[in-house]
């Protein structure tokens, strides 16, 4: 990789806002709101104006276009917007690398990275209906009673099991240091609620293999991430955490409909990790402290296998309870407590995380943290990855 | 080979209907028929399922559909407890599967396995096709599986 054609160190993420995040349906404000208020915060945080945002770049179909949003927010100049398209929360990762290729390109010089639910204004993830009839993908599954995102990934959860004999007890101890961090976190919907063997043993099928805490929560609210350039960074609020690698990825035919993509049993991240850590100019064993997207815990085993982080052969050793937690832990995992038990904000929580962790923010603070990974969205069709670094990692 | 049944295994989900731009009409009149057909590439000879414009391995646009052994084995599973459309809420359990045609370029088809839904499922399984007949609007025929 060219260091010509590289974003490492070239951008940094200045400013992270969060609104509450709410148990789904349960937010009094629109979904609309909570977006602003998530930029309001960010931007609070930066030390910057709202109005100097010029760029915006979400994923996911969010709802929340930019046109909008810089009207509400009386930007001068949009010179920017950008979705980009994925199932789930893949593109959390790819928001942000999105905002950076547009500051690298001159396109724009303060970009905001978002993305806004709110369930009970417009219906919830888990759950299913109607009775109009379904075409083209949906109609190979659908009649089927395959409609959740849970039974959209079980089934390559399954296959994953039965090719390298691992999972389960990894799938508990992910499940269980999500809990554990969130303990810590007042912001985490979780807080207050924690989970022991006993209780993810003895906890429903959701659908086999994935028992209840094995599922992302669902929920209202909205975050948002500031990108500027590296060199206008060093004069703003909070010390800035470098964008040092970002990619993202789908396999052969990650997209084929009715369970076809090529290579079954993987988290999509394959193609990006063969780019992430030359373009990091690092290795997996520099990573300090690691946000990995669980919509399922299943999908997290594969992630930090495809990460480099384990093997398929060491995965159930690693991956404990032990080493997971940022008190002590080998490989800190999702120290907000994530996806199951901080927030589903479509992964942007976990990026955001990842800053905190840099900048020494973290309520579960990994001592001397320098590299932070976070990805989003596995086993999704298009996956991505981003590592942020503090100066020093930079070099 | 394979076998036709008029009992609805998950009434009340939503009917498929072909999509609007035709491409995948000729399997749905399939099952109707009681036949399992899919894509093939009349240039290359690859098997594709879902249904596409163009093959993905060779690009060529020149796509026909033919009828292939209803029959396969097992590549994975679900059993899926939590009812998420009101269809399935008093329904219980019910089994998933993803069944690969070897005979037909690998391709990978979801249905359900008919059957005890606590029954054991084994990865590697014979499994043979059950045309489920439904009366819809317009009536309709699904695919489903059995142990073989």
């Amino acid at each position: 990789m060219s260091d010509d054609y590289n974003l490492r160190g070239k951008v940094a993420v200045v400013g992270v806002g969060e609104t509450t995040y709410y148990k789904h349906g349960q937010s009094a404000d629109p979904e609309f709101v909570l977006v602003l208020k998530a930029i309001l915060a960010a931007c609070a945080d930066a030390g910057l104006n709202p109005k100097d945002i010029d760029g915006f770049c979400s994923y996911s179909n969010d709802r929340n276009d930019p046109p909008r949003l810089a009207n509400a927010l009386g930007i001068p100049e949009l010179r920017y917007s950008n979705m980009q398209w994925t199932s789930g929360g893949g593109g959390a990762a790819a928001a942000v690398q999105n905002a950076a290729g547009a500051i690298v390109a001159g396109s724009a010089d303060v970009v905001v990275a978002y993305r806004g639910l709110a369930q009970g204004q417009f219906g919830r993830f888990g759950r299913s209906g109607g009775s109009r009839p379904v075409s083209g993908a949906a109609a190979y599954t659908l009649p089927y009673g395959m409609m959740s995102a849970a039974q959209m990934y079980a089934m390559r959860t399954t296959r994953f099991m039965h090719e390298h004999g691992v999972g389960r007890d990894a799938m508990r101890s992910i499940a269980m240091a999500c809990y554990h961090h969130a303990q810590n976190n007042p912001r985490a919907v979780m807080h207050g609620r924690t989970l022991d063997e006993e209780t993810y043993d003895s906890s429903r099928w959701i659908t086999e293999p994935y028992r209840l805490f094995d599922c992302c929560l669902e929920n209202d609210g909205a975050a948002a991430i500031i990108v500027t350039r590296a060199d206008r960074a060093k004069d703003l609020a909070k010390p800035p955490a470098l964008l040092l690698a970002a990619q993202q990825s789908g396999g052969h035919r990650s997209g084929a409909t009715a369970e076809n993509t090529t290579d079954y049993v993987t988290s999509s991240f394959k193609p990006a990790v063969k780019y992430l850590y030359k373009q990091a100019g690092i290795t997996a064993a520099d990573v300090d402290v690691v946000q990995s997207y669980e919509n399922f815990t299943g999908g997290v085993v594969m992630s930090l296998i495809e990460h480099g982080l384990c093997t398929y052969e060491n995965a159930d050793e690693v991956l404990t309870f032990d080493n997971l937690r940022a008190d002590g832990g080998t490989l800190p995992l999702n120290t907000s407590g994530g996806n199951l038990a901080e927030c589903y904000m479509h992964g942007l929580g976990l990026q955001v995380e990842a800053v905190r962790q840099i900048r020494g923010e973290s309520s579960n603070q990994v001592a001397n943290a320098k590299v932070a990974l976070a990805n989003a969205g596995p086993m999704v069709p298009v996956a991505s990855t981003a590592i942020y670094g503090t100066q020093e990692a930079l070099g | 080979m394979s076998r036709a049944t008029n009992e609805p295994h998950l009434p009340g989900l939503r009917q498929p209907a072909p999509s609007n731009d035709g491409l995948d009409a000729p399997f749905w009149e399939g099952t109707r028929a009681h036949e399992l057909r899919v894509q093939h590439c009349t240039a290359c000879g690859v098997h594709q399922w879902g249904p596409e414009w163009m093959c993905h391995e060779c690009n060529s646009m020149s796509l026909d559909w033919v009828t292939v052994d209803p029959v396969g084995k097992i590549y994975s599973w679900q059993r899926p407890h939590h009812p998420v459309h009101s269809a399935l809420t008093d329904r219980g359990p019910y089994i998933i599967v993803l069944v690969e045609l070897p005979h037909a370029s690998n391709i990978r088809m979801v249905g359900n396995l008919l059957g005890d839904p606590m029954q054991e499922i084994e990865i590697g399984a014979s499994v043979s096709v059950v045309f489920e007949d439904r009366e819809g609007d317009p009536d309709f025929t699904l695919v489903q599986w059995e142990v073989a």
